[in-house]
């Protein structure tokens, strides 16, 4: 007992040491959102697109399950459940369900590996599709996916998520067109809105 | 001499048209022949399907072994090859790119299509309602989809339209192209444009694939990869070649048997040669008699020929052995009853509303009376002055004993008739095959794989139909939709899971019509639009596009099936509107809803009085599954009429020629009894009935009757026929024997069925004939 007891404290030690000497490292931030995967937050999605005057604007709940399990549940503006479990889609809407397999859609795939391997923080995935290059500090990072080849580059330009410590606040969509969408996120609270 | 030379030159000359009539000739194995040619509304729509349909025409082709990257390039690699094929109409294998110019059409005849369009969908009110909608979607996750659609189709009509068409659920992908659930095939679906029952065509068609497969394995060095093909098309290729097979190896077996026995017997080479002179004349006008009155001979008929040997050489047998001893005369009445009774017996396959029985018929008509008149005319005229075959008085002198004997069994043979009597009637109800498929010629193992390429592709299962019949196809097309809220009212109550029509992928003239009417004016649209769109992010200013193909739309010209002639879309229409004549069906299949235990069945009856009281003229709601059982019921009842009337025939000739019921209840009581325990050996072997059984007894009945009448044209005096008569009716059963039994080591069922039933048959149709012989009164007193 007092032996787990010191290692704990340790341990404990041995973090805040690094915390306050490591400098911010892409593996660290990885480290960080490994860590926290899991979990439910809220998220307020905006689409910007050029022929509209105003965002398209969605929101509620979604959920990730380490390692390949992300369930998207829309609220407004329709009630709509997306899940992702491995290589499967599935989308449920208006009393109809759709299946997919996120193989046979591979620009699709790859726009929710990065997602999701950004949630899991899985950086071999992630680097597969894209450079990736990380700014700021651990309080306030920034961290940019540039795809590495052209064909996903016309779909993509840039993918752009900002966070704090193993949160990610924000994530922002660049497509090829000029079009883009920003997704906001915070813990869940409450029933999802 | 003349007279002889005459019969030779007219004998040489039909075999000479018959072999070159042979070699024009068309043989099939599709089942269709075995289809009614006058059948009711829904029979023809079962055989249409069956014989011509878009169904006949699907080869479902697998591709296993490798890796699933190998099997894709394989796919699309043959896939590509097959498409510049002209046999082929289509070939699918869900690589995406085919349908870009289905979904072009789409997107061009939007407003034609969606079945939102009316005149209320455009107001200000309604153009609100389906841009807000289509914001909703672009908020989803599908906003991507239709994103690039927003400024000329705000509405999403074409999306309503894609909807609207994907009935059924796609097969899954494996590296872009279908695969089976688990990955480990993958699939292409073809139509070829030779209708299922041309099966030259079919054949080719399958060569084409073949070669399409091996070229594409070859030139991606993947040598692990194997091709599994099924289809309508695959089954009547592969019935004619194990048909054709069969008849080779069969009728070598067949004829090496009987020719080592007629050796044995006469012991004259020249005798053998002359013995075969009927049964190859008898072939071959068999053949001609069809072709010219059928256009085609059917495998199954032709795998019936072999039989008419065990027959036709009897003819030979009778007339070397008998001829000679007997009074020519008495010798040829009693033949020429045989010959009589035998027509009788096959002419009532005439009667029958199905070319397969009636081509068994005509064959069998034509055969006999070939072989009867070449042994009656040409025999004698080829057979050498002072030809004689060996004597086989001894064996029949020999044999009068033991069947002496036999007539003592007469009472105990009739108590075993009377048990199989009994057995036949206790099993009546589960002696008979009740499916259509029980006549074909399909394996096991073929059947199976077809089950799982069709699970594979989830292809449409099309057993319930609801059909509706007009003159036209604008008519039909209207009737289909007059349909729509009945099916859909079945759909909301749970009777259905889904239905599709015809009418979607391509709506009437006057729907289409009027959607095209509720189109507004450029000017018109963009006043509604800006008032519509004014609490709206995306603002009529934007929609420049959408207003242009709105007026596109209202100066486009009206779709008909011929503008769909050709692409993915027209092939699904095809399917579902068939011509027939000047007649036009719509067909709209149903879905079965799944319940606990997967599918369950539809309530036929509640579906039939739905559609019964929606009021659309000429319209019924089919089960074909139960269509296709009811058929071969008609077909075996038919069957059964005409043997019974076969029967009655042969009653009547042999009364009135032997002018004695006594000597003709002789005479029918054997066969009587034959038929009766060899069919009841049979079922208790395990075997169900089919047609080609009852084909069979009909058989036993035309042989066994040449036996019972030697027997029963006997000199009353002497109770038994001359020795010589004994020896040659043994002869002659013990090669139809060999001729039929071989057929029962067959594995086309049709042609087991026959064999299993005459060779066993004839000879007891010869035991208890002898049985049955009067007594000679010298023994008895």
């Amino acid at each position: 007992m007092i032996r787990r007891c010191l290692r704990l404290v340790l341990l404990a030690l041995l973090a805040s040491s690094a915390h306050a000497t490591e400098p911010w490292t892409l593996d660290l931030l990885m480290q960080h959102l490994a860590d926290r995967s899991g979990g439910a937050v809220d998220f307020v999605e905006r689409k910007y697109l050029a022929i509209l005057d105003q965002p398209v604007v969605s929101s509620g709940r979604m959920r990730f399950t380490p390692p390949g399990r992300l369930e998207r549940q829309t609220v407004s503006p329709k009630p709509e459940t997306m899940v992702l479990d491995g290589d499967n889609l599935s989308i449920r809407r208006d009393g109809r369900e759709l299946d997919l397999r996120l193989r046979d859609y591979p620009e699709a795939a790859a726009f929710i590996d990065s997602i999701r391997g950004t949630l899991a923080g899985d950086r071999a995935t992630l680097e597969r599709r894209f450079h990736l290059s990380l700014a700021g500090d651990r309080e306030a990072w920034s961290l940019d996916l540039l795809p590495n080849d052209g064909h996903l580059a016309e779909l993509v330009l840039r993918i752009h998520i900002e966070g704090e410590g193993g949160h990610i606040r924000s994530i922002e969509i660049l497509q090829g067109d000029g079009d883009r969408s920003v997704m906001t996120l915070r813990p869940a609270a409450g029933p999802p809105a | 001499m003349s007279r002889r030379a005459l019969f030779i030159a007219v004998w040489l000359l039909v075999v000479a048209l018959c072999v070159g009539n042979v070699f024009r000739t068309r043989f099939t194995a599709d089942l269709s022949a075995f289809l009614p040619s006058s059948p009711t509304e829904e029979q023809a729509l079962l055989v249409d399907l069956l014989r011509d349909g878009m169904v006949s025409r699907l080869l479902l082709v697998g591709i296993r072994g490798g890796t699933a990257a190998e099997r894709a390039a394989v796919s699309n690699a043959m896939t590509g090859a097959m498409r510049q094929d002209p046999r082929f109409l289509s070939v699918t294998n869900g690589a995406r790119g085919h349908s870009e110019a289905d979904r072009a059409w789409v997107f061009d005849n939007r407003y034609l299509l969606s079945p939102a369009v009316d005149a209320e969908h455009f107001s200000d009110a309604g153009l609100y309602h389906a841009i807000s909608h289509t914001m909703d979607l672009l908020a989803s996750s599908a906003g991507l989809m239709i994103k690039p659609l927003l400024a000329r189709d705000p509405t999403a009509e074409t999306l309503a339209v894609l909807d609207s068409f994907t009935g059924g659920s796609q097969p899954a992908r494996r590296d872009g192209v279908w695969a089976s659930a688990d990955g480990e095939r993958a699939l292409l679906l073809a139509t070829t444009r030779a209708p299922g029952s041309d099966t030259d065509g079919q054949e080719t068609a399958i060569g084409a694939i073949r070669d399409a497969f091996v070229v594409a394995r070859e030139s991606h060095g993947s040598r692990d990869l194997a091709l599994m093909m099924t289809g309508p098309g695959v089954f009547a290729v592969d019935a004619r070649e194990t048909i054709r097979s069969e008849i080779t190896r069969l009728s070598m077996i067949g004829a090496a048997l009987i020719i080592t026995m007629l050796l044995v017997i006469y012991r004259s080479l020249a005798a053998l040669a002359l013995g075969l002179a009927p049964v190859v004349t008898g072939a071959l006008a068999g053949i001609l008699a069809v072709s010219l009155a059928f256009g085609e001979v059917h495998g199954i008929t032709l795998g019936f020929g072999i039989t008419l040997i065990g027959e036709a050489i009897d003819y030979a047998i009778y007339f070397f052995v008998q001829g000679a001893a007997r009074a020519r005369d008495a010798f040829w009445r009693t033949i020429r009853l045989g010959v009589v009774t035998s027509l009788c017996g096959f002419g009532a396959l005439l009667l029958s509303g199905f070319p397969g029985l009636a081509q068994l018929g005509t064959y069998s008509m034509a055969g006999l009376l070939a072989a009867v008149l070449t042994t009656r005319f040409v025999l004698p005229a080829l057979t050498p002055a002072g030809f004689r075959a060996r004597d086989v008085a001894p064996l029949g002198r020999w044999l009068s004993r033991p069947i002496l004997a036999m007539t003592r069994l007469r009472w105990p043979a009739v108590a075993v008739a009377l048990a199989a009597a009994t057995l036949l009637w206790q099993q009546r109800d589960t002696l008979w095959h009740h499916e259509l498929s029980a006549l074909s010629p399909i394996p096991l193992a073929a059947q199976q794989l077809d089950a799982m390429l069709r699970a594979d592709l989830g292809a449409p299962d099309t057993r319930f139909l609801v059909v509706t019949s007009a003159s036209s196809a604008e008519h039909a097309l209207q009737q289909a939709e007059a349909l729509a809220p009945t099916l859909e009212g079945l759909q909301a109550e749970g009777q259905i899971a889904a239905y599709d029509s015809p009418a979607r992928l391509l709506p009437s003239l006057r729907t289409q019509q009027g959607r095209r009417d509720a189109l507004p004016a450029p000017d018109q649209l963009r006043q509604r639009l800006a008032r519509a769109t004014e609490t709206l992010p995306l603002k009529a200013a934007r929609l420049e596009g959408f207003i242009e193909d709105v007026q596109a739309a209202r100066e486009r010209p009206l779709l008909s099936p011929a503008t769909l002639a050709g692409t993915g879309i027209g092939l699904g229409l095809e399917a579902m509107l068939i011509r027939q004549g000047d007649h036009w069906r719509a067909l709209l299949p149903l879905s079965s809803p799944r319940g606990d235990q997967g599918m369950r069945d539809l309530d036929a009856e509640r579906i039939g009085q739905a559609v019964a009281t929606a009021d659309v003229p000429q319209t019924v709601f089919i089960d074909l599954a139960k269509e296709s059982q009811r058929m071969y019921a008609t077909y075996l009842r038919e069957a059964w009429t005409a043997g019974l009337a076969g029967v009655a025939a042969i009653v009547v000739v042999l009364l009135a020629t032997l002018r004695s019921p006594a000597r003709v209840l002789r005479l029918v009581l054997p066969l009587t009894a034959a038929v009766l325990v060899v069919t009841a050996t049979v079922v208790l072997s395990g075997e169900h009935l089919t047609l080609l059984h009852l084909v069979g007894m009909l058989l036993v009945g035309a042989v066994g009757s040449n036996y019972a009448l030697f027997f029963v044209t006997a000199d009353p005096a002497e109770g038994l026929p001359e020795p010589e008569t004994l020896a040659s009716l043994l002869i002659a059963n013990l090669t139809t024997l060999c001729g039929f039994g071989v057929l029962a080591l067959s594995s086309v069922p049709v042609m087991h069925a026959i064999g299993v039933i005459v060779g066993p048959g004839a000879m007891l149709a010869l035991c208890f004939s002898a049985m049955f012989a009067a007594r000679p009164r010298h023994v008895v007193a």
